[in-house]
C-alpha cells in the first residue's frame, strides 16, 4: 500500500464512529442507549481490522508527523482491545449507575484516538496533541457520574494535577526544541547522536520535564499522588480504561521518545529513571499491602506495575525494550479490565467503597467468577502460566541483557512482595465464609464476553508467548 | 526621520480632528433627529438650531464635581473609562481614508498614506483590538460595586463575545474574496474599473462587496450594532431594567468618557462597514473618472466620499436607534448563537465553494 | 533596541506573572494575566510573528480572559481566604520550588544564547497558513478533534438536566 493517507485510517474510523454515536444519541430513547455501545464496539472492531491491513507496510507519512511501524500498530491493538473490553463492561454498568449517556461512548472512542496519536506520533507536537485529546477525554470520563461527589472530586483532582503535568510536558518539548532545533523524533535522534546539539543544558532540562510529564501520565512514584483517589472515585469502567489504555498510551509515547529520539543519550537518562522505577515499585507494592478496598488496592498495584514497565524502557535497547513493554501492556490490559469487571459486578449501585467482605466466599457463590478473579490475581502477581509471568520474564530478561542486574533483582523482589496482597484476595474468595445478606446478581452478556476473552488472552499470552513476540520483532524498524 | 515624525503627528491630528468633530456632532444629531422623529423640539436654545449645545455639554461635564463613591474599587474604577476609549481610537487608526499619494515637502519625497499605522495584518489587528473594548465595560461594571452595574457589565461581555464570532465570520468571507488581510487591498478590490463586477452580467454594479456579499454585510452591520451596545441591542445599559447599567456610578468627565466611547465606537464601526462593504472611497460609476483627476483633487474627492459615507451610515445608526424596540436578553443570545453564527458560517462555506469553482473554471 | 524591548517586555511579563499568583483579589489576578498576554504578544511581534501576536490578543485577551473575568465576577470571588495550605507544608513547598528554580536557572545559564535559530518563515499569514495546511496538517486536524472533545465535555458537565 503506497498511499500514506491510510496510515491514519484506524484513527479516522474511531473519530467517525464517535461522531456517529453522538448523532445517534440524539435520535435514541433513553432505554435504547446501550445500543450506542454496540455502535462504538463496531467502530473498535473495524479499526482493529484496518490495523491488520496496515501491518505489512510500516511507513512514515504526513510529512513525518505519523509513523505506522509495528510499535505503533501493536499499541493501537492494545488500546483497541482495552477500549473494546471497557465498552463491553460499560453498557450495563452505566444503566445501573444511572449515567447512560451517549457522550460516554463517544468520549471513550475519542480517548482511544488520542492514545493512538500518541503511539504513532513521530513529532513531539503530534504526541502532545494526542496526549491532550486523551487526557481531556479521561478527565471528563472520570467525572462522568455527575451526581456523585467522589466522581467529581476525582475528575477535578485529575484535571488540576494533569494540567500541571501537561505544562511540564509542553515546557519540556520547548526545551528540547530549543536544544535541537526540531520537534521531529527522527531528527532529534539524529541531532543528538551526531552531537550537533545547540545546548546540552537545555536538553537536560527538557528531558527532566518530559520525565515529569510522562511520569504523571503513567503514575510513577513522585508523580503518582493522584492515582488512588482518581481510580477510586471515577466510575469503575473508566478506571479500567485508565489503568490499561491510558497507561499504555503513556508508555507508548514514553517509549517512543526515550527509546528512539533520546536513545543516543541512553547513558544520561537511565540513572534518574532507575531511581524512579525502584521507588515506584516499592512504593506501589508496599502501600498496596495496607489497602482494605480492592479497587484501591488495584490502584496502588497499577503504580507498582508502572515501575515494572519502566524497567523495560531503562533497558534502553529499542527492539528488546519496546517488544517486552508492549507484550507486558497487552497482558496487563486483559488482566486489569477483567479484574475491574469483577469489581463492577460485586459493587452495589452507587457504592464506591469496596472491602473484602464482598469477596468472601465468592468461590462458593460464583465459582467461575472466583476462578477468573484468581486467574487475574495470579497474572498480576506474575506467576506462570499467565500473561503476567511472561511479561515480567521478558522485561527482566531485557534488563539483564542490558546489564541492569540489580534492577532485575529488585523487580523480582517486588514481585514476591506483591504476591502477598494478590493472593490474599484469592484466600478471601476461597477460604472465607460468604456474608449472609448477600443478594445474587446476574452477569450481563457483555461482562461474560469480557471475562471469557480475558481469561483466554491471559493464558494465550502466558503459554504461547512466542506468537505474539514474533510480531514484535523489530517493532520500531522504521528507525533502524 | 523628523519629517516622518511630523507626518505621523499631522495624521494623528487629522484623525483626532475627525473624531472630535464627528462625536459631538453625532450627539447633537442624535438628539435633534430623535426629537424630530418623536415630534418634539430637542435642544434648540444654545446657538442657532442648538448647534453649540455639545460645547455647552462638554463645559458642564468639565465643571461638574468629580465624585468617586467610597464603595468602589478605586484603581479599576478610574481605569475603566480609559480602557473603553482606547480600543476604538486605536482601531480607527488603521483604516485608510484615501489612496496613498506622493508629494514633496522640504525637498523630500514623501509617500503619504492616509492612515496612522499600516499594519501588515490589517483587519486581524482591527478585530484583536476591537475585542478589547469589552474590558472597559466589564471593569467599570465590576469596580462600581453595584448590582446594576455588574449586571450590565456581565451582559455586555456575553453579548460582545457572542457577536464578535458572527462578525469575524462575516468579515472572513470578505477576506476570502480579497485574498488579503490588508484593508487597503480590500477597498482597492471594490473600486469600479469599468469592467468587473457586473451583476448578472447586465447591471453595471461596481465591486462594492455589499452587492456580492449581502448576507455577510447584513450580519456584519447588525453585529456592529451589538458591539457598540446600541439599540436594539443596548441591554448592558437598559435604563428601565438596570438604571443605566455599567456606568451608573460614574459622573462628570468619567461618565463623559463612557458616553463618548459609544459614539466613538459608532464612528469606528461605520468606518469598518464602509471599508469592507461600501467600497471605501469608491464612487460606483465615477471611479474611472476620479482616478484620472490630478492627485490632490483625487485625494480630496476620495476623502470627501469616505466622509460622506461615514455620515450617512452614522445617520442610519441614529434612525435605527429611534425606530426599533429593544430585544429581550434571551432573544439577543439566541439571535447571536442560533441564527447569525450559523448564517455566517454558511456564508463562509458558500463563498469558499464559489471561489473554488471560479478558480477551477 | 530590539534587545531592550525584549528585556522590558519579558520583565513586565514575569513581574505580572508573579502578580497573578500573589494577588488576593481574583479579578486583579485576571487583569495581571491579561497584562502578561499583552507582553507575550509584544514578544511575538519582536519575533516578526505578527499573526501569532494578533491571534494571541484576539483569542486570549479578547475572548478567554473576558470569560474568565465573567465567571470570577459572577461567582463574586472577591477576596479569597488567605491560603488553603497550612504554614509548614507551604514553606516546604516554597522551598522545594525555589530549589528547583535555582537548579533550573543554574543549568539554563549554561545554555544561554545557544537556543535554536528560527527556521520558520517570517510571520506572514500566508506562509503560516501554508505550513499549517501542508506540513502540520495532522497536528492541526488533531487539534480540531481536541476541541471537539473539550466542547463535548463542557456541554456534558454543564448541562443542567439530562433526559
Amino acid at each position: 500500500m503506497d498511499n500514506t493517507v491510510f496510515t491514519l485510517l484506524p484513527l479516522m474510523i474511531l473519530v467517525g464512529f464517535s461522531l456517529l454515536v453522538l448523532v445517534a444519541d440524539m435520535m435514541l430513547a433513553r432505554e435504547q442507549r446501550p445500543a450506542l455501545g454496540i455502535v462504538a464496539l463496531i467502530g473498535v472492531i473495524v479499526s482493529l481490522i484496518s490495523c491488520s491491513w496496515l501491518w505489512n507496510a510500516p511507513q512514515t507519512a504526513w510529512s513525518d508527523m505519523i509513523v505506522s511501524d509495528h510499535f505503533a500498530l501493536f499499541s493501537y491493538i492494545i488500546f483497541l482491545v482495552s477500549t473494546g473490553l471497557t465498552l463491553l463492561l460499560s453498557m450495563r454498568y452505566l444503566s445501573e449507575e444511572d449515567i447512560q449517556f451517549g457522550e460516554y461512548y463517544a468520549l471513550l472512542l475519542l480517548a482511544a484516538t488520542g492514545a493512538m496519536l500518541m503511539a504513532s506520533g513521530l513529532d513531539l507536537m503530534t504526541i502532545f496533541i494526542g496526549l491532550e485529546i486523551l487526557s481531556i477525554s479521561v478527565y471528563i470520563l472520570a467525572g462522568f457520574a455527575r451526581r456523585n461527589e467522589r466522581s467529581l472530586e476525582s475528575a477535578l483532582k485529575y484535571f488540576l494535577l494533569g494540567a500541571f503535568a501537561t505544562g511540564f510536558f509542553l515546557y519540556g518539548i520547548a526545551m528540547v526544541y530549543g536544544a535541537t532545533g526540531t520537534t521531529n523524533i527522527k531528527v532529534i535522534s539524529q541531532v543528538v547522536s551526531e552531537g550537533t546539539i545547540r545546548s546540552q543544558s537545555f536538553l537536560w532540562i527538557g528531558i527532566a520535564l518530559l520525565v515529569a510529564g510522562f511520569g504523571f501520565k503513567v503514575a510513577l512514584f513522585p508523580f503518582h499522588v493522584w492515582t488512588p483517589d482518581v481510580y477510586e472515585g471515577a466510575p469503575t469502567s473508566v478506571t479500567a480504561f485508565m489503568s490499561t489504555a491510558v497507561k499504555a498510551a503513556g508508555f507508548a509515547a514514553f517509549g517512543r521518545v526515550f527509546l528512539s529520539a533520546l536513545q543516543p543519550m541512553h547513558a544520561d537518562w537511565t540513572g534518574i529513571l532507575w531511581i524512579l522505577a525502584v521507588f515506584t515499585m516499592f512504593f506501589g507494592n508496599i502501600t498496596a499491602i495496607a489497602q482494605r478496598s480492592v479497587k484501591r488496592m488495584l490502584a496502588y498495584s497499577s503504580i507498582a506495575h508502572a515501575g515494572y514497565m519502566l524497567i523495560a524502557i531503562i533497558a534502553g535497547d529499542a527492539n528488546l525494550s519496546s517488544g517486552s513493554l508492549l507484550f507486558y501492556l497487552l497482558g496487563y490490559a486483559f488482566t486489569n479490565v477483567a479484574a475491574f469487571g469483577i469489581v463492577i459486578y460485586l459493587s452495589r449501585k452507587g457504592e464506591t467503597e469496596f472491602d473484602g467482605k464482598d469477596y468472601a466466599g465468592l468461590a462458593i457463590r460464583h465459582p467461575w467468577l472466583a476462578f477468573v478473579m484468581a486467574v487475574c490475581m495470579v497474572s498480576l502477581a506474575g506467576i506462570p502460566p499467565t500473561a503476567g509471568f511472561m511479561g515480567k520474564f521478558y522485561i527482566f530478561s531485557a534488563a539483564i541483557k542490558a546489564k541492569f542486574y540489580w534492577l532485575a533483582v529488585l523487580g523480582v523482589i517486588n514481585s514476591v512482595i506483591s504476591v502477598y496482597y494478590y493472593l490474599r484476595v484469592i484466600f478471601v474468595m476461597y477460604f472465607e465464609k460468604p456474608a449472609a445478606d448477600y443478594v445474587h446478581g446476574t452477569l450481563s452478556l457483555g461482562m461474560k464476553i469480557v471475562l471469557i476473552l480475558s481469561v483466554i488472552g491471559i493464558f494465550q499470552l502466558g503459554t504461547v508467548p512466542g506468537s505474539v513476540m514474533a510480531l514484535l520483532q523489530n517493532s520500531m524498524m522504521v528507525f533502524q | 526621520m523628523p519629517v516622518d515624525l511630523l507626518l505621523i503627528g499631522v495624521k494623528a491630528a487629522i484623525f483626532l480632528g475627525i473624531w472630535l468633530t464627528l462625536v459631538p456632532a453625532m450627539v447633537l444629531v442624535e438628539r435633534r433627529l430623535s426629537a424630530f422623529m418623536q415630534d418634539r423640539l430637542g435642544p434648540n436654545r444654545v446657538g442657532p438650531f442648538g448647534i453649540v449645545q455639545p460645547i455647552a455639554d462638554a463645559l458642564k461635564f468639565f465643571f461638574k464635581e468629580d465624585v468617586i463613591p467610597h464603595h468602589v474599587d478605586k484603581a479599576l474604577y478610574l481605569l475603566a473609562p480609559a480602557a473603553i476609549l482606547i480600543p476604538s481610537l486605536v482601531t480607527f487608526s488603521v483604516i485608510p481614508l484615501t489612496e496613498p499619494f506622493g508629494f514633496s515637502l522640504f525637498g523630500q519625497d514623501i509617500h503619504f498614506k492616509f492612515q496612522i499605522a499600516d499594519v501588515s495584518i490589517g483587519i486581524l489587528f482591527v478585530f484583536a483590538v476591537a475585542s478589547l473594548g469589552v474590558y472597559g465595560i466589564v471593569l467599570g461594571g465590576w469596580a462600581s460595586n453595584n448590582k446594576y452595574s455588574l449586571l450590565g457589565g456581565l451582559r455586555s461581555s456575553a453579548q460582545m463575545i457572542s457577536y464578535e464570532i458572527a462578525m469575524g465570520l462575516a468579515a472572513l468571507s470578505v477576506l476570502m474574496m480579497a485574498g488579503s488581510l490588508s484593508i487597503f487591498d480590500i477597498i482597492q478590490m471594490q473600486i469600479f474599473n469599468g469592467e468587473t463586477g457586473k451583476l448578472f452580467g447586465v447591471l453595471p454594479v461596481s465591486g462594492w462587496l455589499i452587492f456580492h456579499q449581502p448576507l455577510a454585510a447584513l450580519i456584519f452591520i447588525i453585529a456592529v450594532f451589538a458591539e457598540t451596545n446600541r439599540l436594539p441591542f443596548d441591554l448592558p445599559e437598559a435604563e428601565q431594567e438596570l438604571v443605566g447599567g455599567y456606568h451608573t456610578e460614574y459622573g462628570s468627565m468619567k461618565f463623559a468618557a463612557f458616553f463618548m466611547a459609544e459614539y466613538c465606537n459608532m464612528v469606528t464601526g461605520s468606518a469598518l462597514i464602509i471599508a469592507l462593504f461600501l467600497g471605501g472611497w469608491s464612487t460606483l460609476f465615477f471611479d474611472p473618472w476620479v482616478a484620472g483627476l490630478p492627485v490632490f483633487f483625487k485625494i480630496f474627492v476620495q476623502f470627501s466620499v469616505f466622509m460622506t459615507k461615514l455620515i450617512v451610515v452614522l445617520f442610519f445608526f441614529v434612525v435605527v436607534r429611534w425606530t426599533l424596540p429593544r430585544f429581550r436578553y434571551d432573544q439577543l443570545m439566541n439571535l447571536g448563537w442560533k441564527v447569525f453564527f450559523e448564517l455566517a458560517l454558511l456564508n463562509v462555506v458558500i463563498t469558499a465553494v464559489v471561489i473554488g469553482f471560479m478558480s477551477v473554471s | 533596541m530590539e534587545y531592550a524591548l525584549f528585556f522590558a517586555f519579558s520583565l513586565v511579563a514575569i513581574v505580572s506573572g508573579i502578580m497573578v499568583i500573589t494577588q488576593k483579589n481574583a479579578v486583579y489576578s485576571g487583569l495581571y494575566l491579561l497584562l502578561t498576554f499583552f507582553c507575550l504578544a509584544a514578544l511575538y511581534i519582536l519575533l516578526h510573528a505578527e499573526f501569532v501576536a494578533v491571534v494571541q490578543i484576539a483569542v486570549y485577551a479578547g475572548a478567554i480572559m473576558v470569560l474568565f473575568l465573567f465567571v470570577i465576577m459572577l461567582l463574586n470571588l472577591r477576596f479569597e481566604s488567605d491560603s488553603f495550605a497550612p504554614p509548614l507544608p507551604r514553606m516546604i513547598g516554597i522551598g522545594v520550588g525555589l530549589l528547583f528554580a535555582v537548579q533550573f536557572v543554574w543549568i539554563g545559564l549554561g545554555g544561554m544564547g545557544a537556543a535554536a535559530e528560527r527556521n520558520i518563515p517570517e510571520g506572514t499569514t500566508a506562509a503560516l497558513g501554508m505550513e499549517l495546511f501542508t506540513k502540520y496538517i495532522v497536528p492541526f486536524e488533531a487539534a480540531g478533534v481536541l476541541l471537539l472533545v473539550a466542547m463535548l465535555g463542557a456541554v456534558y458537565l454543564a448541562k443542567r438536566k439530562h433526559n
